[in-house]
């Protein structure tokens, strides 16, 4: 009786006494789901396109903001203006490292697996994680870089909100990563929507063979996408980056994004959002209102079980397209 | 020339069944036999023994474990580390509770532990499946590791939150703990791969291994043949897990000699993926050829440029030898995406025709 009283009465008992501290909850959790969702974004992006389930994705963050901050830093060892001019010239270089592995991910590993399994791809995404934690480490060393969120003027500290008979507190940072996302969001969503590219990306998700028989260019295709990640990936990292520091540690936020991922559907850009409200919202209540209950830590496994559970009533996720199965 | 069945004849059906029906073969495998069980503690040492041959045989065996699963049934699995703890930590609490009974009954004991909790998260494999299933089993993984950080009973109360593996002998001989000799437990390990593989291989050959086949193949197309889906899978997680569990106790108990929660964590998950893929999906022999080139490679790779007589930083070394995993693995994929169990087939077909291939 005293557990049961413990599950479902005394949480919410206490966010109906202390309101302040479910709204600072929900807003972290909020926080936390966006920026799930950019990674799950990248996910989405390479799925949709070319059936690759990118295991990468998460490296290819790390890697991303890796070489943003190294190159950053060698600018102005050069000499190169003040630190906002190197920062955003470092932007632009690692857009362009980014298009280059795109281009070399596309030469080397997709065009002679063409055809192939499913799995089969996706193992060959793990090598490509190694190989990315190798290159990386090489070239940047192990150690974590601090991310130069001043020269890029991303705000810092804190607004405190009075409301609710206590005090909110927001992260500047995290207001700036929520705008972002919702940018970035929208301008995929109407790339997919309203340009050629899009459209034949769109084409392309369909059908393979129909996509090649109409002219379009699947190379081409399968570049664009790669990269539009990888653009993902670095606007992720920047943003991970500016909360934590830039470390190795930061590819293990790529399985957090599983989750995410399977909920809203593997094929859905605005799955990829919900979902990743849904498992950052969950995450942040489970872990401070029943997260006592079980000792800490539930963080860890409990974005699982929140998409397995919806997972049960809908297989291919909230947002999926529907699975359909012919013998 | 030398490998040909031409003029074996078969008059019974039991000889037309047998797990080797080619006499090359049975030679072959008294050969491979010999040397492992008489040859290698002859000549190895302790070092090699432990470092090389004991890792390569726990691994084959989980590797055994999840191509059950994903090579045979279909089913992706990322919990397989977990899995293996969940035998560890049986084995574990079983040999505190019945310090007196036989060790090796109780590891093969603690894969009914094992088999238990992989048959609870085989639940969702009805509704599920595909990448969709691989995610979910990451709910294991995650759920498990966690439970073996966070229940104490599990670990006994340890302060370290260790477990810490206590001597048990049998004949007189220490098999585990510190005092066991590292041919000792070579030898135990082999004799436990050794079985275990025999029956799995006998398991593949009858009712349940075809079933399983069948579900991998199309699922609904095994249902409509009067399959009973549920069960084949479950059935598949339950053995699947009951190998891993089995892999996982060994693994502690007569190769670590210690473990934490942090030793069954994902990387280990996706390690023994790794070699049921690069091995073979589908092929018990790819399991172990898959343990032996994931486990030997770095070997290798680390051996080289002292080789060539080059001084490299160490780190430098391990950066490198992250970066020609990764590129082998795309390599063999392209090369071969049927894996090396494939190779050995090719191998072994052109050795029949040889030397008047046609």
């Amino acid at each position: 009786m005293d557990l049961l009283y413990k599950i479902f009465l005394d949480p919410f008992v206490q966010m109906g006494t202390a309101p302040d501290l479910l709204v600072q909850t929900l807003w972290e959790g909020l926080v936390a789901g966006v920026l799930y969702a950019l990674i799950a974004l990248g996910y989405v992006l390479i799925y949709k396109a070319s059936g690759v389930f990118n295991f990468a994705q998460g490296i290819m963050v790390v890697f991303a903001a890796l070489t943003f901050v190294g190159i950053a830093a060698r600018l102005r060892q050069w000499g190169v203006g003040p630190g906002d001019v190197a920062a955003y010239g470092a932007l632009v270089l690692t857009a362009l490292v980014m298009l280059g592995l795109a281009w070399g991910v596309e030469r080397l590993m997709l065009r002679p697996l063409v055809n192939q399994p499913e799995i089969i791809l996706f193992m060959a995404t793990f090598g490509l994680t190694y190989f990315l934690i190798g290159f990386g480490e090489l070239l940047f060393g192990g150690e974590p870089k601090v991310m130069i969120t001043d020269d890029l003027h991303l705000p810092r500290g804190a607004l405190e909100f009075k409301m609710l008979g206590g005090f909110v507190s927001l992260q500047k940072i995290d207001v700036a990563a929520a705008i972002i996302a919702s940018i970035m969001v929208a301008a995929l969503a109407l790339f997919f929507q309203k340009t050629r590219i899009g459209r034949a990306l769109r084409a392309v998700a369909d059908s393979h063979k129909a996509a090649l028989s109409v002219g379009i260019s699947l190379e081409q295709i399968w570049v664009t996408v790669w990269f539009a990640a990888g653009i993902v990936a670095l606007a992720t990292g920047i943003m991970w980056g500016a909360r934590s520091d830039v470390s190795f540690a930061l590819q293990t936020l790529a399985l957090k994004a599983l989750p995410v991922l399977i909920l809203g559907g593997f094929t859905s850009i605005p799955g990829a959002i919900v979902g990743g409200v849904i498992i950052g919202v969950g995450e942040k209540l489970g872990e401070f209102y029943w997260g006592p209950l079980l000792g800490s830590g539930i963080e860890s496994w409990l974005a699982y079980v929140i998409a397995l559970v919806f997972l049960l009533f809908r297989p291919q996720g909230l947002f999926g397209e529907k699975i359909i199965e012919r013998i | 020339m030398l490998y040909r069945e031409a003029g074996q004849f078969k008059t019974t059906y039991g000889a037309d069944q047998s797990v080797f029906p080619i006499r090359q073969d049975r030679i072959g495998i008294a050969l491979i036999l010999f040397v492992a069980f008489v040859l290698v503690p002859l000549l190895a040492s302790s070092f090699v023994l432990s470092a090389v041959f004991i890792p390569v045989l726990v691994f084959a065996l989980a590797a055994i474990g999840l191509n059950l699963l994903t090579g045979y049934a279909g089913q992706v699995s990322l919990g397989t580390g977990a899995f293996m703890g969940v035998g560890a930590y049986t084995c574990y609490k079983l040999t505190t509770y019945f310090p007196q009974v036989n060790i090796i009954v109780l590891i093969l004991a603690s894969g009914l532990g094992s088999a238990a909790v992989g048959t609870v998260f085989g639940l969702p494999s009805l509704r599920i499946k595909g990448f969709y299933l691989a995610v979910a089993t990451l709910a294991a993984q995650f759920f498990l590791s966690w439970s073996f950080v966070r229940i104490p009973w599990l670990y006994n109360h340890n302060v370290s939150g260790a477990i810490e593996v206590p001597t048990r002998t049998m004949l007189g001989l220490a098999v585990t703990g510190p005092n066991a000799t590292p041919l000792t437990r070579y030898l135990v390990v082999l004799s436990i791969v050794t079985l275990m593989t025999w029956v799995a291989s006998n398991l593949l050959r009858g009712r349940i291994g075809r079933t399983w086949m069948a579900v991998r193949d199309m699922d609904i197309a095994a249902e409509l043949i009067g399959i009973r889906l549920y069960s084949a899978k479950l059935l598949a997680f339950a053995v699947s897990s009951f190998y891993c569990g089995v892999a996982g106790a060994i693994m502690v108990f007569l190769w670590f000699g210690a473990a934490e929660a942090d030793s069954f964590n994902i990387d280990q998950s996706f390690l023994i993926l790794f070699m049921v893929i690069v091995g073979g999906l589908g092929s018990l022999i790819g399991s172990f050829f898959g343990a032996i080139f994931i486990w030997g490679l770095p070997i290798v790779l680390r051996a080289t440029p002292e080789f060539f007589g080059l001084t490299i930083r160490a780190a430098t070394v391990e950066h490198l030898q992250f970066m020609i995993v990764g590129a082998l693995i795309i390599f063999f994929l392209i090369v071969e995406p049927a894996g090396l169990a494939r190779l050995w087939q090719i191998g072994k077909q052109k050795l029949r025709v040889w030397p008047f291939p046609y």
